[in-house]
């Protein structure tokens, strides 16, 4: 049998592969020879073919007939073998698979070999993928090493050491005792970085650790200034520093020393300031020392003086030509804005400049801190900014910006003209990505602006001429103008320089129905412009040319067009109040008294007599029964008294209910109060409603109902119309 | 550090060191989907960005983009110091080193970020040290390979410093 090949003549083989296909045949044939080659238990090749082995598993393919392989590997006592079957392990074998316990034994072993460079391995693969059982097993060993005098393998113990502490946070009591001299001068420094972060990792799990390892504060203190002071020192420099990983970590370790605790904190004020203004910035390696220090600093409990020193670091960073440097003082600034604002404010400006960046993280953090540093004083100037974000950012952005405007005005608007403006702005700018809630907040707003009525419906209408795609803008124009459409068409306008708008009705009406029609309109705001149209019934003279509009959506296909259309057509009801509400409710009065509104009905307070008049189900849905049962009174036949009797055969009660009706034109009705508003579930009982229908011309009587209610939690609400009215009812 | 990619410009693997337990399927997904999302960075934006969880810091040395994912609490810009440290470490091990040298000798590059970073953090910030370490490595596995006396001549190279 031919010796297998090299790996690197295999890789070079397979990177001359054309095509994905040429490469996969080349490695299912070496596979297969690898394959047989361990079947045959050749010890000689087994490293090689597992490192060939690991170049095809990074390349894609599948290797775990080799994991088997890893571990006898780390068992030869050849250290090559070792190398590449702890690598192997390290890349193929996952805590997840049983097979990887075996190697406990093997690393237990290395763990004690006489060669560091053997035991090094074994700490390495422990530290890097080391299981929890594992850990359990060999935390012993672990500890052992932390209290070597070989300074190679004691900080790869201390690293090791933090990822048993992770994979099982009871051992880290064992720790302790190798911790008591890590940071002594004895140790020449060489295993300060590793002791650092094993200290970190301790006292951020446990509170009881971290009270203990306060008292190393003062040590802390002196080896970062002995790091500053010191001369240079070639073998830890970076571009003049002294080992700044040292001192990031350091600077980290205290930070979570000194949190909360007043002591501790002003033990390390004078090497945070030293640190701060005597790191050289002009390099990335300058700026990360910097960076933890302010990170440090606002997180301890810090003087003013240095709080202030802090932030103007970020404010510095604001203006570095490196962007990951502003990057992170955006990201540092948002977190310090709340708790001190005033301090962050002084940087406005050149926050807001961060809006121009053309890095989209720097941009979102600009944005953001532009947000929380809008206030009262700062409004007017804040906006013209942010307005000029929403116009140019990208897409993503629009909506937050958008929904971050609107509010920031609403706490802030300066006047109600400007507030309107602003608004507007943005439905122009930025209308199609306007949140869909906001549309109700706006009509709301425009409501309650009660004098600038007229303003705002003629500055919607005319941006509706401009522009008809974006449909939140589309949606409160309509509303606006089915609003207040008379002060659309009058001209007036409160405002002391009027909006240049000639509106006519059929103009108006022309641009409303042009939404109905247009493919750009979504069903929801159709469903706002045939409303607005109806509206305008009231307000309009043109209400012939409305109601032919309104009756051709009787047959639309459009449901919810459909059902407003007929609604409003269904003979000649009057009184689709719009108040605030988008939907037209029928209303009629609900007194609690019989109203005066002329003398026949307060006649009718006595000698109600019952008539041989059937019941009828005037309603059947969804559990629902309404049954009406009449009395007609003798003295004015023209009346007919109607009880409604709800009733509610589901398992769940129906609560808020309430019971509206309407009636032709012809008629008066009035409907006195409910017996109650809770309709108890299995027909455990019923809600009694009277009403009186006056029917002067003997008509026909026809009604229509609206029902609302609360059923499991959700609310209901139905139409109906009754005309199955027995002709003795009104006749 | 949770985890430490090396890919080509093309978005070939080169190299990938995870510190969390992940299986092979999640690894490949990661992988898959972050390669596309530095792929897709332009040159003038910042070297950091938020991907799911976790802060990505990475930078291009001439055609392989080091890519490493950290944590919350980690600081971006000395991770940017640690990826320098490690060209700087393949460098100064291979002499001016390039892609193919990684490509060629993965399992090295490897030994060498298993002496400078162990469970995603720092063991040694000597430059000087690492190379030192790893050198006598290769010595011992040189040695090792040659000669059925390997053993005992590892315990005479392997003296404690």
């Amino acid at each position: 049998m031919p010796a297998p090949i090299r790996l690197r003549e295999l890789i070079r083989t397979i990177r001359t592969a054309r095509t994905q296909a040429e490469e996969r045949e080349m490695i299912q044939k070496e596979c297969a020879a690898i394959r047989s080659s361990f079947r045959e238990e050749d010890n000689t090749y087994r490293c090689r073919n597992v490192a060939k082995l690991l170049y095809m598993h990074m390349l894609g393919y599948p290797a775990h007939f080799g994991q088997l392989e890893c571990l006898k590997l780390i068992a030869s006592q050849k250290f090559t073998d070792k190398r590449i079957g702890y690598l192997g392990a390290m890349l193929l074998l996952d805590e997840r698979q049983d097979v990887h316990l075996l190697m406990t034994n093997c690393i237990k072993n290395d763990l004690n070999h006489s060669t560091q460079y053997v035991q090094g391995l074994s700490l390495c693969t422990l530290g890097c993928m080391g299981s929890s059982e594992m850990c359990r097993d060999l935390a012993g060993e672990v500890e052992k090493l932390l209290k070597t005098s070989n300074s190679y393998l004691r900080k790869k113990a201390a690293l090791c050491a933090v990822h048993v502490i992770r994979k099982v946070p009871e051992l880290m009591e064992m720790f302790l005792p190798a911790t008591k001299n890590l940071l002594s001068e004895k140790n020449h420094g060489e295993i300060l970085h590793t002791s650092v972060v094993l200290l970190t990792e301790m006292c951020e799990r446990s509170p009881d650790m971290l009270s203990h390892f306060r008292k190393l504060v003062p040590q802390l203190v002196r080896i970062l200034k002995n790091l500053i002071m010191s001369g240079y020192s070639p073998e830890h420099d970076v571009s003049g520093i002294s080992d700044p990983f040292l001192q990031v970590r350091i600077l980290r370790l205290l930070r979570i020393l000194g949190k909360g605790d007043d002591d501790s904190s002003e033990a390390m004020n004078d090497i945070l300031a030293q640190v701060a203004t005597n790191t050289e910035t002009s390099k990335n390696v300058g700026n990360a020392i910097l960076y933890e220090t302010v990170l440090t600093i606002m997180d301890i409990k810090s003087e003013s003086g240095l709080r202030v020193l802090a932030i103007n670091i970020l404010g510095r960073f604001l203006l570095n030509n490196d962007k990951n440097i502003r990057y992170v003082a955006l990201t540092s600034l948002l977190k310090t804005v709340q708790t001190d604002h005033n301090a962050v404010q002084r940087h406005r400006s050149t926050i807001v400049d961060c809006l121009k960046d053309l890095d989209v993280s720097i941009k979102r953090r600009a944005m953001e801190l532009s947000f929380a540093l809008v206030n009262g004083n700062n409004i007017r100037g804040m906006m013209k900014e942010l307005l000029y974000f929403l116009d140019s950012c990208d897409p993503d952005f629009k909506a937050d910006c958008a929904s971050g405007i609107f509010l920031a005005a609403e706490k802030y608007a300066p006047s109600k003209r400007w507030h309107i403006d602003t608004v507007m702005r943005v439905l122009t700018t930025a209308g199609s990505y306007v949140r869909d809630d906001s549309v109700p907040n706006l009509i709301q707003l425009i409501t309650n602006s009660v004098e600038m009525h007229a303003y705002t419906v003629q500055r919607l209408y005319k941006a509706l001429l401009d522009d008809i795609s974006q449909q939140p803008l589309v949606q409160v124009a309509s509303w606006c103008i089915g609003e207040y459409g008379d002060l659309l068409v009058s001209g007036q306008c409160e405002e002391e320089e009027p909006i240049q708008v000639d509106a006519l009705e059929d103009e108006v009406l022309d641009v409303l129905e042009g939404l109905l029609v247009s493919n750009l309109s979504t069903p929801v705001t159709r469903a706002y412009s045939l409303t607005a149209i109806m509206k305008l019934s009231t307000r309009f003279s043109s209400v012939n040319r409305i109601k032919k509009v309104v009756s051709i959506y009787g047959s639309s296909i459009d449901v919810e067009l459909q059902q407003r259309a007929v609604e409003y057509n269904a003979n000649d009801l009057l009184d689709l109040l719009g108040g605030n509400d988008v939907v037209p409710v029928i209303q009629t009065t609900v007194p609690t008294k019989p109203a005066s509104a002329g003398g026949e009905l307060l006649d009718l307070l006595g000698d109600l007599s019952l008539t041989g008049i059937p019941p009828m189900t005037a309603y059947n849905k969804n559990g629902l029964k309404i049954e009406f049962t009449f009395e007609r009174s003798n003295p004015s036949p023209n009346i007919a008294v109607i009880t409604i009797h709800a009733t509610n055969s589901t398992e769940a009660d129906m609560t808020e209910f309430v019971f509206q009706a309407a009636v032709p034109k012809t008629f008066q009705l009035q409907l006195l109060s409910p017996s109650s508003n809770v309709v108890p579930a299995l027909n455990q009982g019923s809600v009694t409603q009277v009403i009186r229908v006056l029917n002067p011309q003997k008509q026909q009587l026809r009604m229509r109902i609206k029902l609302t209610y609360t059923h499991k939690g959700s609310p209901v609400q139905d139409l109906a119309e009754v005309n199955n009215f027995p002709p003795q009812s009104w006749q | 550090m949770q985890f430490m990619l090396l890919f080509s410009r093309q978005g070939k693997l080169r190299l990938q060191k995870w510190y969390v337990p992940l299986s092979d399927k999640e690894k490949k997904k990661i992988t898959r989907e972050l390669v596309q999302t530095v792929l897709a960075r332009k040159p003038k934006m910042c070297s950091f960005l938020e991907w799911r969880d976790l802060k990505i810091v990475y930078k291009r040395y001439a055609s392989l983009y080091f890519c490493c994912a950290i944590e919350d609490q980690d600081n971006e810009l000395i991770t940017l110091e640690i990826i320098h440290r490690y060209v700087e470490l393949l460098d100064k091990y291979f002499g001016s080193v390039c892609e193919l040298d990684i490509i060629f000798n993965f399992e090295k590059a490897y030994f060498i970020l298993d002496e400078f970073l162990l469970g995603g953090e720092a063991q040694e910030t000597s430059k000087k040290n690492v190379l030192k370490a790893i050198e006598q490595a290769d010595l011992l596995q040189e040695v090792s390979t040659q000669s059925v006396t390997s053993e005992h001549l590892c315990k005479c190279i392997a003296t404690p410093q």
